[in-house]
């Protein structure tokens, strides 16, 4: 018996006009979580299915990807999933942000600004902002689409009262053309302000969920926040080992059992760069900066 | 039924590279972008057959106003998209049209819930670069665009504002010329500049 | 750590190469073929087809030996490919009527048009371990009726149904059936899309949902009305033929379950009808299916909806288990983004907390 010969970026031409409709209603309504018709793919719901339908809808020959996951080029998960569309759409892949024509993301947004024309694939878990706070797809829809936001804000507004300060630290909540509230995927809220008036173009997918969401450019995503206690990212309170950068979000690594660590950029292309440039942090030379890709 | 004319020649490859250019113009309002599409049956304009063979399928209910539901074009997107086409307006998730007397009023726009379930207008236009100039703002534009239509229904930029009141809901429109295209989603504000 | 989770390329290659070594196992044992697993393991290949969607004995019994026997993943193996095949049209729905018979059993009637046909179960077997089947033998062959199967073999449902007391199923049989691959999932959901999630939903899920109402939570009183096992034929109506013809036979099991309705204003009390079917030889699927699907009619009928059971948003939801176990394993992944940034958040508000507590003592020291 044979099996079938899989088309150009496996997912046959029905299924593609199905998620660029998708695609297009989504980019008509910032924010909005358009359903669609999730197929299987030969990858776990959950690893970026999503992500993957999104870029093979819209991948072409000229492309140029990048994927990451952690900010990493070279983790497990990106290695696979650039490898499926290498594979099976024959596009050239890149490690750099600048190159990159498509970049297909989990958990973060590159350091590096992201031009016009360049497009930004998240890979989302979890669509619906309100989900943790009302398990009923029924229910968060009506607040869609009334605009009925009070439960977020009574939330966010319980964590101040409880801890003195918003408690999100990650897939931050934020709201999209002053229309609808959409998570960002679990970024960590560090990278929220990124995703404001960014002149690339923002494409959402969530495989198992079944839904597609857009950010076109230019488009104004607002972290929530309350007059008195504005929205506030952070990061680790330091420097990056490897290339001594202070404005990068860091990962922080155990060196030992003796409460060792040591703090290094999350984007390992902007930090490869940084000190192809020259930069040096204080533990220059160590074994990680060897382990990378580049 | 005389020769039918071709569809596209490469149909993944030239439907992802029309769908991208369609993705380009949905994201930046006002952006002109220029297709390679196949010659579609006048008075179809090459755009918007591009469009209809990289959109359209069985599962999309596509109308076509008088001046197009002509039998070359009606063979055609039945033969090369497959599409089902239907009588009222209401019906349609794609419609096309070229007469000038588009039936706004009559296009699905969603509902408040679902304002994704609303039809996609792709309208022909004489020209882009020329005629009336329309201002643009919203998502996908930095400040403000410019975009110049020749051809434009009188009553377009009305339309466009009532269409701009009911966002989320709303339909969204395509305008087309020749093998050119620009896209005007439901959340551009239209007004004359 | 941080570099085992760079692993790149290599790293993959190489788990691959070790997983195909972990999966022949002993190579002086000798290989198992798909053909002992379709011919041997057919309860296996039965659910692996079920939750897998696809009906094919063989890819299901090849996604079985790559799989290692685990028939989650098998079944997930069949669903990547079941997406990928194209979809021509929805066939004429199936009459099990009709059903060349294998089984058929009815709890309600002693007797019945047709009789009670045991066939093959593991019912009335005694579950001790069968020291024979270490070692390979023949079989005897099984003693047969003989005289075939009666041809007319109502259905139990039918039977009430001529006396009126079976609450009638209303729908078009002509309308092509809804398709959860083709179109999400929305709510409220019609019947003929519950059935469709849980025909393919997880045997173990759909078996607890159905216990829990036997337990209490959203009973139905049900009594299985009639089950039965054995092959229909399919056929498909092509739209220029203008008449069926048949393309093949599946095997399927079918329960009906008969359940009490007390009435409401509109209708007189009568009883309703749970319904399950599953691909192959599945009788604990069809059966949990059937208790499901009652108890999720408890919203179209007027009745409290107050177990999980009853709850369509939430069974649907949690059926499916490629979706299932895909998330839940997706935590083995890297989140050291989300949980630094929950570090540095724990860490502050700790010691936001500790200068709170050591300001009164501060006050009390000046």
């Amino acid at each position: 018996m044979s099996l079938p010969a899989y088309s150009f970026a496996y997912l046959d031409e029905q299924t593609k006009r199905m998620i660029r409709r998708a695609l297009l209603k989504a980019v008509a309504i910032p924010g909005y979580q358009v359903p669609f018709a999730s197929r299987e793919m030969p990858l776990a719901y959950g690893w970026g299915t999503g992500g993957m339908q999104v870029t093979a809808a819209v991948i072409g020959p000229d492309d140029v990807l990048k994927v990451i996951d952690q900010g990493a080029d070279d983790t497990t998960n990106a290695v696979s999933i650039r490898r499926f569309f290498a594979l099976t759409a024959g596009v050239r892949t890149t490690e750099r942000t600048a190159e990159a024509t498509i970049i297909q993301t989990r958990h973060r947004i590159p350091e590096t600004p992201l031009a016009a024309g360049q497009i930004l694939v998240y890979q989302v878990p979890q669509p619906e902002p309100l989900r943790k706070l009302e398990p009923r797809e029924t229910e968060t829809r009506r607040m869609h689409a009334l605009a009925e936001y009070g439960l977020m804000h009574v939330k966010l507004y319980e964590d101040i009262a409880r801890h003195g300060r918003i408690t999100l630290s990650y897939d931050y909540p934020v709201l999209v053309n002053g229309r609808h509230v959409m998570a960002p995927s679990p970024i960590p809220s560090f990278d929220n302000p990124k995703m404001h008036r960014s002149p690339a173009l923002q494409l959402f997918g969530a495989g198992r969920e079944k839904r597609i969401y857009a950010v076109p450019p230019y488009t104004d995503v607002v972290s929530l926040a309350f007059e008195d206690h504005p929205f506030r990212p952070w990061k680790a309170e330091a420097a990056c080992g490897l290339c001594g950068a202070t404005e990068t979000y860091l990962d922080e690594v155990v060196v030992d059992d003796r409460g060792g660590r040591l703090f290094v950029c999350s984007d390992t292309d902007y930090c490869a760069e940084r000190r192809k440039a020259g930069h040096r942090g204080a533990a220059a030379g160590h074994a990680l900066a060897a382990g990378e890709g580049g | 039924m005389s020769a039918l004319a071709p569809g596209f020649a490469d149909p993944p490859l030239a439907a992802q590279a029309c769908f991208r250019r369609l993705l380009e113009a949905m994201a930046r309002p006002g952006t002109v972008v220029t297709l390679a599409p196949p010659p579609a049956p006048p008075p179809l304009a090459p755009a918007a057959g591009a469009v209809a063979l990289t959109l359209c399928d069985a599962d999309t209910p596509v109308w076509l106003d008088a001046a197009l539901a002509v039998p070359a074009v009606l063979d055609w997107l039945r033969f090369h998209a497959g599409c089902r086409i239907v009588a009222a307006p209401e019906e349609a998730a794609f419609a096309f049209a070229a007469d000038p007397a588009v039936p706004f009023d009559r296009f699905q726009v969603g509902s408040d819930e679902y304002p994704d379930r609303s039809a996609t207008v792709v309208l022909q236009i004489d020209a882009f670069g020329a005629g009336a100039a329309l201002r643009l703002e919203g998502p996908g534009i930095e400040r403000a665009a410019g975009l110049h239509v020749r051809g434009l229904p009188s009553c377009f930029v009305a339309w466009r504002a009532a269409n701009r009141a009911l966002y989320p809901r709303g339909v969204d429109v395509v305008l087309v010329a020749g093998r050119a295209l620009a896209a005007l989603p439901r959340s551009t504000d239209v007004t004359e500049g | 750590m941080y570099v085992a989770v760079k692993g790149g390329e290599r790293a993959i290659a190489a788990s691959h190469a070790v997983l195909a070594e972990t999966r022949r196992g002993d190579p002086a044992v000798p290989e198992l073929g798909v053909d002992q697993i379709e011919q041997q393991l057919g309860h296996a290949v039965d659910r692996v087809m079920a939750e897998g969607a696809l009906y094919d004995r063989t890819l299901a019994a090849l996604a079985i030996k790559q799989a290692q026997g685990d028939l989650q993943e098998a079944a997930f193996l069949l669903r990547a490919y079941r997406t990928t095949l194209p979809r021509f049209c929805a066939s004429v729905p199936i009459d099990t009527a009709r059903m060349t018979i294998a089984r058929r059993i009815s709890a309600t009637y002693k007797d019945l048009p047709g009789g009670q046909i045991l066939g093959p179960t593991y019912d009335y077997t005694h579950r001790l371990l069968d020291a024979a089947l270490l070692e390979a033998g023949e079989v005897p062959p099984a003693p047969r009726a003989p005289e075939p199967a009666d041809a007319a073999m109502p259905r139990v449902t039918a039977l009430l149904d001529q006396e009126g007391l079976i609450r009638r199923e209303t729908g078009d049989r002509d309308a092509e059936p809804p398709d959860l691959t083709r179109a999400p999932l929305t709510f409220p959901a019609p019947r003929a899309l519950r059935l469709q999630n849980l025909a393919r939903g997880d045997e173990g899920f759909v078996l607890a949902m159905g216990y829990s109402t036997q337990r209490g939570y959203g009973g139905t009183h049900p009594f299985a009305g009639e089950i039965r096992y054995g092959t229909v034929a399919v056929e498909i109506a092509p739209e220029e033929l203008g008449f069926a013809i048949e393309i093949g036979d599946i095997a399927v099991t079918e329960c009906q379950m008969i359940n009490q309705f007390a009435g409401s204003r509109t209708e007189p009390p009568q009883f309703t009808r749970g319904y399950g079917l599953a691909f192959g030889h599945s009788e604990r699927k069809a059966m949990g299916m059937a208790l499901v699907d009652r108890a999720l009619m408890s919203r179209e009928l007027g009745e409290d909806v107050t177990a999980p059971a009853q709850d369509e948003e939430f069974v649907l939801s949690h059926s499916d288990n490629v979706e299932a176990s895909g998330f839940v394993q997706h935590l083995k992944l890297p989140h050291y983004v989300d949980f630094q940034s929950e570090l540095e958040l724990i860490r502050r508000l700790r010691q936001e907390a500790e200068a709170r507590l050591a300001e009164p003592s501060r006050e009390a020291a000046e």
